[in-house]
C-alpha cells in the first residue's frame, strides 16, 4: 500500500477520533451521563480503521457489543452515536440500543450485538441473501476471541465454507474472552487454524498496524468478491483498559498492559509514518482541533436531544410495513 | 374445494408462495433429498432446485440466525425446525435477534422471517421429541405464533406468515398432517390474530388449539349428548391472543374450560384464564377450568402418554364437573 499524506491523515484522524470519542465516553461515564454496560475499544483502533478501509458503501458490518470505533468509521456520525449512548430519540437506535446495539440502515451497520457469537449465524444469512439475488456485496462478521467458544463460530464457519458465502470473518483477537486469558479457555490458540479447519483461506495479522490491516482487509474483500468464497482474518490485538467500567482489571499484569501499549496503533503508525517521511507532513494540532470540535458538537447535540416520549415505548415491537 | 391432507396444505402453501414471490425459500434438516421429516417438502426440490430448497447440517442455531439474516437482507426464508424441542437450540437466534431487532435498532431492521415446526405429542416418541412449548414461545414480544389445527389453516397460515413483516412461528401438530379435509386455496384467509369458533354453544366455552380442537370437539358431542350445550373455540393465534372474541363468548356462555397440551404451570392456559380474571371476571358463574398436559416429561408408554396429555374423556369429566352434572 501507497501510503499518500491523504491516506496518512485519514487513518490517523479516525483512529484518534475513536480514541478521544472513547475517553470523552469514560469521562461521561463517570459523570452518569452515560449508563449501562460500556465496553471501550482503547487498544484497538487500528482494526476498525484498516477494515473500514477495504470496505465499500454496498457492504454490510454486524459487529458485536464493543462497537463504537466500527460505528464511527463507517460513517454513523459521532452525534447520532452519542446521542444513542445518552439514550436520546436522536440516537442510531433511537435511544433503544445504547452502547452495544448501534444500527444503522444507511450504512449497513447491523449492530451492535451483545449475544458472543450471536452475529455470525446473521452473517451468513446476509451474505446467502446477497448470493442467492447475484448481489457482489462483502457481509463483514466482526466478533472477538470469546466468541470462538461458542458453538455458532463453528456452525458459522461450516456453512459459509460449504455455501460458498460472500462473507470476511474478522476475529479481533483481543487475548481475553472477558477476564479470562485465551489460554484458560481454548485447546488451539491460534485461531485462524480454526477456521482453516473448515477449508476457508485465514491468515492471522498484526492487528495493531492500521496499514497491515489495510492491506490484508484490502485483499481479502477483493478475493471474496473474485471467488465469492469466506475469508478469514484474525487481527492480534489488545485493548487497553477492561473489559466494562464494571470491570477492576485484577486478571492480568500492569506489566503485559504497558508493554502492549508501547505498541500501541497510534504509536505503531506514527513510527511508520516518520520512517515514510511523513510525520511531519501531519498537522498534528489542526487534527487534534478538529476532533476535539467533533466530539464537543456531539456531547451538546446529546445533551440538547429531546427522549422518545413514553407514549412510543411499545413502537416497534411489530412491524406494519413489509420491507419490499 | 378439494380435499386434501393438512401435509398437502402446508407443502401447497410453500408451493405456491415460492412460484409467486423469488425471495421465498425453504431451509431446514432433510427438506431436500430426503423429502422432509414429515414429508411436507417432498417433491419441493425437483420443482425448485437446490438454490431455493436448501437442506442444512444438523446447526439448528445457525440455520435459523441464518434465516434471520437472509429476512435482514431482502429474501423471505422458511425455516422448518424438525420438532420444537429442536428449536431451543435456536431460542438464542429467536429471542435475541429474530423478535428484538425491530425494537434495538429503533424501527430501521425487521425480520420478515417464517419458522415451521412440528409440535406436540402422542406418538410414543418419549421426552425430547413430544412436547408443546409454543405457549413459551408467546410470551415473547416481537413474534407471531400461529397454530394451524385445520386442513384450511395449515395453508391459510403459512402464506399469511410469509406476508407478514415480522417474525412468525407456525407450529404444525404432528399428529395432524395425515388429518384429511377440504381446502379452498382462493378463500380469503382469517386474519393473524383472529380466533374461530368452531362450534356455537351457550352453556360453556372451550377454549382451544391446535390438535386439543378435534378433541374438544369430540367432547362437545358427548356433552350434547347429555343435554349441555359447548361452544369450541380455535384460538388459531397464540401471539397476538383474540381478546375479542374470547371474552364475547364468555360474556355468553359464562363458563370457560381451556384445554392446552401445555404443562399447566406458568402456561398459555394461565395467561388466557388472567385475562379473563381482568376483562371478564363478573361474567363468569363458575370457577375457570382447564385440561392440561399433566406435569411430567412425556412417556413413551403408551397408556402413560395417553393418561399425559388432554383427552375428550377429560374435557367432558371437567365441563361436567363444571356444570355440576357429575
Amino acid at each position: 500500500m501507497n501510503l499518500t499524506i491523504e491516506k496518512a491523515k485519514e487513518f490517523y484522524s479516525k483512529m484518534l477520533l475513536i480514541r478521544r470519542f472513547e475517553e470523552k465516553c469514560v469521562e461521561l461515564y463517570s459523570a452518569q451521563k452515560i449508563r449501562g454496560f460500556l465496553h471501550l475499544y482503547i487498544g484497538e483502533e487500528a482494526v476498525a480503521v484498516g477494515l473500514a478501509d477495504a470496505l465499500s458503501e454496498d457492504d454490510a458490518i454486524l459487529a458485536t457489543y464493543r462497537e463504537h470505533g466500527h460505528a464511527l468509521v463507517r460513517g454513523i456520525s459521532a452525534k447520532s452515536v452519542m446521542a444513542e449512548l445518552y439514550g436520546k430519540v436522536d440516537g442510531c437506535s433511537r435511544g433503544r440500543g445504547g452502547s452495544m446495539h448501534l444500527f444503522d440502515a444507511k450504512s449497513r451497520f447491523y449492530g451492535g450485538s451483545a449475544i458472543v457469537g450471536g452475529g455470525l449465524p446473521l452473517a451468513v444469512g446476509m451474505a446467502l441473501a446477497d448470493k442467492m439475488q447475484n448481489r457482489k456485496r462483502v457481509t463483514v462478521a466482526i466478533f472477538g476471541d470469546g466468541a470462538v467458544a461458542e458453538g455458532e463460530f463453528h456452525e458459522s464457519l461450516n456453512l459459509a465454507a460449504l455455501w460458498e458465502l460472500p462473507i470476511l470473518f474478522v476475529c479481533e483477537n483481543n487475548q481475553y474472552a472477558m477476564g479470562t486469558a485465551l489460554r484458560y479457555t481454548e485447546s488451539q490458540t491460534d485461531i485462524y487454524k480454526k477456521a482453516e479447519s473448515y477449508n476457508i483461506h485465514a491468515k492471522q495479522i498484526d492487528g495493531m498496524d492500521v496499514v497491515k490491516v489495510a492491506k490484508a482487509a484490502t485483499r481479502a474483500v477483493e478475493d471474496i468478491k473474485e471467488t465469492s468464497k469466506p475469508v478469514f482474518l484474525e487481527c492480534l490485538t489488545y485493548r487497553f483498559r477492561a473489559h466494562s467500567m464494571f470491570d477492576a482489571e485484577l486478571y492480568r499484569e500492569k506489566a503485559e498492559v504497558k508493554e502492549w501499549k508501547e505498541k500501541g496503533p497510534l504509536v505503531v503508525f506514527e513510527e511508520r509514518l516518520k520512517d515514510a517521511g511523513l510525520w511531519s507532513d501531519l498537522d498534528l494540532k489542526a487534527i487534534e482541533a478538529d476532533i476535539q470540535n467533533v466530539i464537543d458538537e456531539a456531547v451538546e447535540f446529546a445533551e440538547n436531544s429531546e427522549l422518545e416520549p413514553i407514549e412510543d415505548l411499545e413502537k416497534f415491537v411489530y412491524s406494519e410495513v413489509s420491507n419490499g | 374445494m378439494a380435499e386434501t391432507t393438512y401435509r398437502e396444505a402446508v407443502r401447497a402453501a410453500i408451493d405456491d408462495a415460492m412460484s409467486s414471490d423469488e425471495r421465498v425459500f425453504l431451509m431446514g434438516e432433510d427438506v431436500g433429498h430426503y423429502g422432509g421429516c414429515y414429508a411436507v417438502s417432498m417433491g419441493l426440490l425437483e420443482k425448485f432446485g437446490e438454490q431455493r430448497i436448501i437442506d442444512t447440517p444438523l446447526s439448528e442455531s445457525t440455520f435459523t440466525g441464518a434465516g434471520i439474516g437472509a429476512a435482514l437482507n431482502g429474501m423471505r426464508p422458511i425455516v422448518e425446525i424438525m420438532t420444537v424441542n429442536f428449536s431451543l437450540l435456536a431460542l438464542d437466534q429467536i429471542m435475541n435477534n429474530a423478535a428484538t431487532l425491530l425494537h434495538m435498532s429503533g424501527g430501521q431492521f425487521n425480520v420478515p422471517l417464517v419458522i415451521r415446526m412440528a409440535t406436540g405429542g402422542g406418538k410414543q416418541l418419549g421426552a425430547q421429541h413430544s412436547h408443546s412449548l409454543e405457549g413459551w414461545f408467546a410470551h415473547i414480544p416481537g413474534l407471531k405464533i400461529l397454530t394451524p389445527a385445520t386442513v384450511q389453516d395449515a395453508y391459510d397460515m403459512v402464506g399469511l406468515a410469509l406476508k407478514d413483516p415480522n417474525p412468525v412461528l407456525v407450529f404444525e401438530n404432528a399428529l395432524l398432517y395425515n388429518d384429511k379435509g377440504e381446502l379452498d386455496t382462493s378463500a380469503k384467509p382469517l386474519p393473524i390474530g383472529k380466533a374461530k369458533i368452531e362450534k356455537e354453544g351457550k352453556d360453556v366455552t372451550i377454549l382451544t388449539y391446535g390438535i386439543s380442537l378435534f378433541k374438544s370437539l369430540e367432547a362437545a358431542q358427548t356433552l350434547a349428548e347429555e343435554g349441555i350445550n359447548a361452544e369450541v373455540i380455535d384460538l388459531r393465534s397464540l401471539r397476538p391472543l383474540d381478546d375479542e372474541t374470547i371474552m364475547a363468548s364468555i360474556a355468553k356462555t359464562h363458563r370457560v374450560v381451556i384445554v392446552d397440551e401445555g404443562w399447566k404451570s406458568g402456561s398459555l392456559s394461565a395467561e388466557i384464564m388472567a385475562r379473563i380474571n381482568e376483562q371478564a371476571f363478573y361474567e363468569l358463574d363458575a370457577p375457570m377450568a382447564r385440561v392440561c398436559t399433566a406435569e411430567v416429561p412425556l412417556p413413551y408408554a403408551k397408556h402413560l402418554e395417553d393418561a399425559a396429555l388432554p383427552q375428550a374423556d377429560k374435557i367432558v369429566e371437567t365441563v361436567k364437573k363444571m356444570v355440576g352434572v357429575s
